[in-house]
């Protein structure tokens, strides 16, 4: 057996923008005047674009394997490639054992069914044998959690469950090789996590695994390796964590507006030393922000903001509230602010953001969010979103004070 | 080819469970259920009594009980042969749209399931038909043997036409008004109100239509006890062959285009 579970060889897709024919009523009458008039149809080529462009990559047996980059930059191409939905147009690509793809969880579902029938439908779609599916049938609807719902038509279900049960079946096919694309999002938050876990799992138990999701922590957390895609071509392929980050820095890169009065013209994190962007929680950290006018504008404030991989604010100031005076700048003038800020957060990856503001007429000149992206470390035994450093001051057995139990 | 046909074997469970769902959707609203399998037949069967009267009456004859049947016998087959052609337009464009983007498995299963769904309401209409014929006393005959033939050529020529129809019918939407107009008009070029026979010598240019042989044939062996024109009834099997190759092979040759297509 070859160690390659999956690989990609310079693989090349192309689309055409536009349908150019989708009826015969258009096309007849085409086909006649290219024949009279000695047309040329293929030779407009603004209406084709690679959606991927020499894609090379090979996932070792047992390996999980990130796919990243922005909307667009063909990561669902790819995996629509290596599940032979779509055939490449140059280039070859190698699967290695039963292959089972996670990109539309609820494809097979039909609303008129109930929740058991949708279960065996979709699991068939999946590739799955109607005895494998009976076997699991009890497995499948513990995990999705719709025992009192599983004879309800799927119509009748909120999303929320419609989603579920869809990844529900998805978990349980058991394929050596694994395609998951941004399939995690769906559920409630313990739902969530229960997908989290279930992928674990199925990448301890040696699945190979290629994950494709926007969301950076959980490709961080289960992928070894990983891919960055730009505009169709494999930009970077590494160690995740790299490949993460360089993939922050290119969305982050300065995008300067003609029509707009002032730009935030850099953000810097440092600690003690320079430039940073790994801290220890609780460590102080200095963030500059650097703003530049292009037309006289004043009473500016700068605002700067934290915010977790969901996009949630966990953290936000701003000069005017820190006592500061608003500021003025003419044309061509810049202004830097520094804040000086301890990391009490828990373990994780955090956006910094900053925008600028003037309080007085609520207007927003400018707003990079996120303009540099923290990772925070902690060996401490601490969970959660902050850290408020736990010391145990006092343990030990007592005898249970009972002079304020309730009396009846 | 022979790689793909394994393949569609290995999924058979899948192409069995899209019948079933189809069926089971279809009967979930019962009364629609039935009408399609039972009221649908039974509209086909009333017309063409009229039209057999009407002949009747022009030509100055009684009209048959024989001939009532073999309108009846003709009917079905044909009310079948619409449907499945019917459905098998839509199969890729409209209800499994999702499952051609999105999951990977071989997409002949969808206009295939269609025949078969369809197939399922003929069942249930033959139920009916076979009630009604007793009714009638037709009666029975070693000529019946021939019925399951008759059939399963049928049923490949209708699969073979669907999956030529569901393909082109995804790459161009205009395919299903076609075949619409076809369906809607075939009636005519097919022996099922009347029989080719009424035609005198140049019946033979209408049985040159690959299912009039069929239907022809099933009534002469349900109603007129004999065995079909086996001549004919080669001719049927040959076409039957060569559309359900040719589509196989014109369905795969487009697969890899459909995700991007559609």
């Amino acid at each position: 057996m070859s160690d390659i579970a999956l690989q990609m060889d310079h693989v090349y897709k192309k689309f055409r923008k536009g349908e150019i024919f989708d009826s015969l009523r258009d096309l007849i009458p085409a086909l006649s005047g290219r024949i009279f008039r000695q047309q040329e149809i293929s030779g407009n080529d603004s209406r084709e674009f690679w959606a991927l462009y020499d894609v090379s990559f090979e996932v070792r047996r047992g390996e999980a394997f990130g796919i990243v980059g922005h909307n667009g930059a063909g990561k669902s191409t790819a995996l629509k490639i290596l599940s032979r939905i779509m055939k490449p147009t140059k280039g070859q690509m190698i699967v290695n054992g039963r292959l089972s793809a996670l990109i539309e969880v609820t494809a097979g579902f039909h609303q008129d069914l109930t929740g058991r029938e949708n279960i065996f439908l979709n699991g068939t779609i999946l590739g799955m044998s109607k005895r494998e599916i009976a076997s699991k049938l009890d497995q499948i609807i513990a995990f999705s959690g719709l025992e009192s719902f599983i004879d309800t038509p799927v119509k009748r279900y909120s999303s929320g469950m419609y989603a579920r049960l869809g990844f529900s079946v998805a978990a349980h096919v058991d394929p050596e090789v694994l395609i998951v694309d941004e399939v995690l999002s769906v559920g409630d938050y313990v739902f969530q996590q229960r997908c989290m876990e279930r992928m674990r799992s199925v990448i301890n138990s040696g699945t190979t695994v290629l994950f494709v999701s926007h969301n950076l922590k959980a490709v961080t957390e289960l992928c070894q390796r990983a891919m960055l895609l730009d505009h169709g071509k494999a930009v970077m392929i590494g160690p995740t964590d790299s490949v993460v980050r360089r993939y922050l820095n290119d969305a982050l890169k300065p995008n300067v507006e003609e029509n707009k009065a002032l730009y935030i013209s850099a953000v810097r994190v440092r600690d003690r030393s320079g430039e940073q962007s790994k801290f220890e929680s609780g460590q102080t950290a200095w963030v500059d922000v650097e703003v530049t006018a292009l037309q006289p504008v004043e009473s500016l404030a700068i605002v700067l903001w934290f915010a977790d991989e969901t996009q949630y604010i966990i953290f936000d100031t701003s000069t005017e509230r820190l006592g500061r005076t608003p500021f003025s700048l003419q044309a061509g003038e810049s202004y830097r602010s520094t804040f000086e800020l301890s990391l009490n957060m828990a373990h994780g990856t955090f956006h910094v953001c900053a925008a600028v503001y003037r309080y007085d007429v609520q207007k927003e000149y400018d707003r990079k969010a996120p303009a540099a992206t923290v990772f925070v470390g902690s060996n401490m035994a601490v969970r959660g979103a902050v850290n408020c450093f736990p010391k145990i001051v006092e343990a030990g057995n007592i005898v249970p004070d009972h002079s304020y139990e309730c009396k009846v | 080819m022979k790689e793909e046909l394994q393949e569609l074997y290995k999924y058979r469970e899948l192409l069995f469970m899209i019948a079933y769902r189809d069926i089971k959707v279809r009967y979930k609203q019962s009364v629609m259920g039935f009408m399609w399998a039972i009221l649908m037949p039974i509209i086909i069967v009333s017309a063409g009594v009229v039209v057999r009267y009407a002949y009747a009456l022009s030509a100055h004859k009684p009209l048959d009980v024989a001939d009532i049947a073999s309108v009846a016998v003709k009917s079905i087959p044909w009310a079948f042969l619409v449907s499945s052609l019917r459905f098998g337009c839509n199969s890729l464009i409209l209800s499994n749209k999702d499952l051609v983007t999105k999951i990977y498995f071989p997409k002949e299963i969808f206009p295939l399931a269609a025949v078969l769904s369809s197939f399922f309401d003929f069942l249930v209409a033959s139920i009916a038909l076979s009630l009604f014929l007793l009714g009638i006393h037709v009666g029975a005959s070693a000529a019946l043997i021939w019925v399951p033939l008759l059939l399963m050529v049928m049923i490949v020529m209708i699969a073979g036409v669907n999956m030529v129809a569901a393909a082109a019918s995804l790459f161009f939407r205009d395919v299903k008004y076609i075949v619409e107009v076809m369906l809607t008009f075939g009636i005519f070029f097919t022996p099922v109100f009347y029989d080719s026979s009424m035609l005198g010598d140049k019946g033979k240019w209408l049985m040159l239509n690959p299912v009039s042989p069929l239907l022809e044939g099933l009534s002469d062996c349900v109603v007129r006890h004999q065995a079909p024109n086996l001549v004919w009834l080669a001719y049927s099997c040959v076409f039957a062959f060569v559309v359900c190759t040719g589509g196989y092979i014109f369905f795969k040759y487009l697969e890899p285009a459909f995700a991007e297509s559609i």
